[in-house]
């Protein structure tokens, strides 16, 4: 640009181009003409493979995954699946008090997070289990935080399926819904100055993951915004399955998806089939690519499915869409019968191999239930701490004469079941 | 006693008739403030100088930057401009764009970015240009700022600093001139700290800034281009207040007035007109540090004075003065030869008109008279 140079003003009378500072790339018109947004043709979805496990287009290159990799990522959906269907039952049964499924959404997590550096942070909303279940994160890990168990990282003070965990650089799930967008901005600008202040270590993304309705949020808008004016270098993934609890997309917005509002704010953007976990990868690689570029910028996916499941266990999505709909969705297209078709395509899975792994997984995951559910509530101590770095003396003081109570009146308070018991307070008695 | 009588505020026992409503404008702190700062008996030894308010606070920042790499500014008109009121002035010039920077308008995603950057490990310093624009961006305050820590086990502090104006200021409404104090005040996973002087503003913002939790720092507009003296101690690159510690401005033995940022300014010229009045020793003590607070200050002072009597600037329900009264009587009950009382901003929207927005808020003469009516002087 040459704003601000005297030769502007004369070349503009020459090539009728703005040069107002808020769109200086705008070119004159004498024609009154309205953008309208409906008589555009709808952003493409990008895919892989169709609906039946099949490559669309024969003549291009393969994509970059190992029939190994493939069956890893297969694996890793099906693990989710299972384990939702056992654990949706148990919340009905009273052992735990919410939960929240994937079903017809594995794809998308799964996908992504293959496609990522382990080494990158994300910020998950809640219905993304597969990124964590593609991380490492074990049975057991996701179990004692469904029971709040004192191997829970949380320490038993977040509602279930609000996993976090530092070794697998994934940070707390957070409820207030399109919080976490703004910080994975926030988070990728700490990575973008740490990466200059070390240019020895590989760079580092931020992936960030949410809905098609948190995207009607304020702090979308404001996290957009402002991490392509700082330059952030983010995957921000937009999980659209078409409902917001049970508000159909027809009535979330009126424009096309979340995508053109990628373009809007100035960020490279690209809509994918999200129930094509090869699409999801390959277009999540290239983003990651392309976020570190140029010493970083923001990208935007909008990963196109459909929510199979109910939103939560407190949800029951048939009285806001019919039944059939749902069967339908189930029958016609999801991410894992189309990974398993294109793996029997290959030959390299077949029905044996399918039930055996159903069942060792089933078998995994209810043996990491039993073990989770036996285990010791968290120490009393956790109730306390961690409000602050340090305990307060009022807070020690609170603690000191709640052990003085309990010890007075034993028969009035079981604290077996605490790990530690008494002494899991931590403090001795005033 | 009826049942009527009962359900009156405790201070109408002192008194049937209201104070009078004072004439001086409040609005004016030139007038009123450097005067009792200039009174005030500083022992002044060579080495103390004057500095503002507005250059402490940035002296704080500056020498935090420096110390710590990890530490940065953030917020609107920061960076180029300086800071809406100059606090971050000359920083974008000493530490570069990558450290001072200015956001787009967008309150929610900028303080939601700070706190990001602040559980990825750094350390932010979020300045609001004024805290009436942090409502924005409550909920990144308190859903996520304030709790995270806990709800994660403890994997995530978040290290952020939020800072800006608070409080009334002159002119500007209901929208622009309001004090969030209590609503701070009230939110577990935060530190809260509110300077009256050059001392206080840079001593607790430092301290904000090394302090490993979130911490709200509610600065005061008019309290920007006050003159305090710097004792050479302050001057240091290693002075921090500890949190949790009030200041005992001025000693006293018949009455305990305790206030913080602006009001304590008005309590101290409010404390000398006593004495010249009346001959009341008042001793005012300037809170400094509302979250955690230091209620074995004010229970000390009470047992000496046997009154005690709040001033701030918050609406009265459920606020700072309540709070205050409130612990003064869970804990100090016994000494109190009087009910305790607050004098603090009234019950309304802060109005634009002058002579309706001077009756909102403590004045000098109110809290002069209202302090003479509960000693019964």
């Amino acid at each position: 640009m040459e704003l601000g140079v005297p030769a502007t003003r004369f070349r503009s009378l020459m090539f009728p181009s703005v040069h107002f500072p808020g769109a200086v790339n705008s070119k004159f018109t004498t024609a009154l003409d309205f953008e309208r947004p409906s008589e555009k043709p709808a952003m493409p979805t990008y895919r892989y493979m169709d609906q039946d496990g099949a490559i669309v287009d024969k003549n291009r290159e393969p994509i970059d995954v190992s029939d190994e990799e493939a069956i890893k990522m297969y694996k890793d959906m099906l693990t989710v699946s299972i384990m939702d269907l056992i654990m949706f039952d148990a919340q009905r049964q009273g052992r735990l008090s919410f939960y929240m499924v994937s079903a017809g959404e594995e794809g998308i997590a799964v996908g992504s997070a293959a496609a990522l550096n382990p080494a990158d942070v994300i910020f998950a909303q809640y219905r993304e289990t597969g990124v964590f279940q593609q991380r490492g994160f074990s049975l057991d890990e996701f179990m004692s935080q469904l029971f709040a168990n004192c191997k829970d990282y949380g320490k038993g003070r977040n509602m279930p399926v609000h996993y976090g965990s530092r070794k697998h650089n994934i940070h707390t799930i957070s409820s207030p819904l399109a919080t976490q967008i703004p910080h994975a901005a926030g988070a990728a600008y700490a990575l973008k100055l740490q990466a200059a202040q070390n240019p020895n270590e590989e760079p580092r993304v931020v992936a960030c993951y949410f809905g098609e309705g948190a995207a009607s949020e304020g702090d979308f808008h404001a996290a957009l915004n402002i991490a392509a004016t700082r330059n952030c270098p983010v995957v921000f993934i937009c999980r659209n399955n078409g409902y917001a609890i049970s508000t159909p997309t027809l009535e979330q917005y009126r424009g096309d998806g979340i995508a053109s509002r990628g373009v809007g704010y100035g960020i490279e953007t690209i809509r994918v089939d999200g129930n094509d976990i090869f699409a999801v990868h390959e277009v999540t690689k290239e983003a990651r690519r392309r976020a570190l570029e140029g010493g970083g910028k923001p990208i935007l996916i909008e990963a196109m499915s459909y929510r199979v499941s109910h939103h939560s266990t407190s949800d029951d999505s048939f009285a806001y869409r019919a039944k059939v709909e749902v069967e339908d969705w189930k029958r016609r297209d999801n991410p894992i019968t189309r990974l398993r078709k294109y793996l029997e395509g290959k030959g390299v899975w077949n029905e044996e191999k399918e039930k055996a792994t159903r069942s060792a997984i089933r078998k995994d995951v209810l043996a990491a239930f039993n073990r989770a559910e036996k285990e010791k509530r968290p120490a009393l101590r956790n109730m306390m701490e961690g409000v602050y770095a340090q305990l307060t003396e009022e807070q020690e003081a609170q603690m000191r004469q709640l052990r003085d109570i309990i010890e007075r009146y034993p028969d009035e308070y079981d604290v077996s079941e605490f790990e530690g018991g008494l002494d899991g307070l931590g403090v001795k008695r005033s | 006693m009826s049942v009527s009588r009962v359900l009156r505020p405790a201070s109408r026992l002192l008194s049937a008739s209201r104070p009078t409503t004072a004439l001086r404008p409040a609005f004016r702190p030139a007038a009123s403030l450097p005067s009792i700062v200039s009174s005030r008996s500083y022992a002044q030894p060579a080495g103390t100088k004057e500095m503002t308010v507005r250059e402490a606070l940035n002296e704080a920042m500056a020498e935090e930057m420096e110390a710590n790499p990890k530490v940065f500014v953030l917020g609107e008109e920061v960076a180029q401009y300086n800071g809406a009121y100059k606090v971050t002035k000359g920083l974008l010039d000493r530490f570069g764009e990558k450290r001072v920077i200015d956001s787009p308008i967008t309150e929610s995603g900028f303080a939601g970015l700070t706190v990001g950057a602040a559980l990825a490990g750094l350390v932010p310093i979020c300045e609001f240009m004024t805290f009436n624009f942090a409502m924005q961006a409550i909920d990144q305050i308190i859903n996520s700022a304030a709790k995270t820590h806990y709800m994660s086990g403890g994997i995530q502090p978040c290290p952020v600093v939020f800072r800006g104006p608070n409080g009334f200021a002159a002119g500007v409404a209901a929208q622009h001139s309001q004090d969030y104090t209590a609503w701070y005040g009230s939110v577990p996973g935060l530190k809260v700290v509110s300077p009256y002087s050059s001392e206080d503003a840079k001593g607790l913002l430092k301290a904000a800034i090394r302090d490993p939790n979130p911490v709200i720092v509610l600065e005061n507009e008019l309290l920007y281009g006050l003159q305090f003296p710097m004792s050479e101690e302050a001057q240091s690159s290693d002075f921090v207040i500890p949190f949790g510690k009030a200041k005992i401005e001025r000693p006293g033995k018949d009455l305990t007035m305790v206030t913080l940022s602006r009001c304590v300014g008005q309590c101290l010229v409010a404390a000398e007109q006593l004495k010249k009045n009346h001959g009341v020793e008042t001793e005012v003590i300037n809170l400094r540090s509302i979250k955690p607070m230091d209620v074995e200050a004010i229970v000390k002072s009470v047992k000496k004075t046997g009154h005690m009597m709040v001033v701030e600037s918050g609406f009265p329900s459920f606020g700072v003065g309540a709070e205050i009264m409130a612990l003064t009587c869970e804990y100090a009950f016994d000494y109190l030869d009087a009910p305790p009382v607050r004098v603090t901003g009234a019950e309304v929207p802060t109005p634009y008109a002058q002579k309706l927005e001077e009756m909102s808020f403590p004045t000098e003469q109110l809290i002069t008279d209202y302090a003479a009516k509960l000693l019964r002087v």
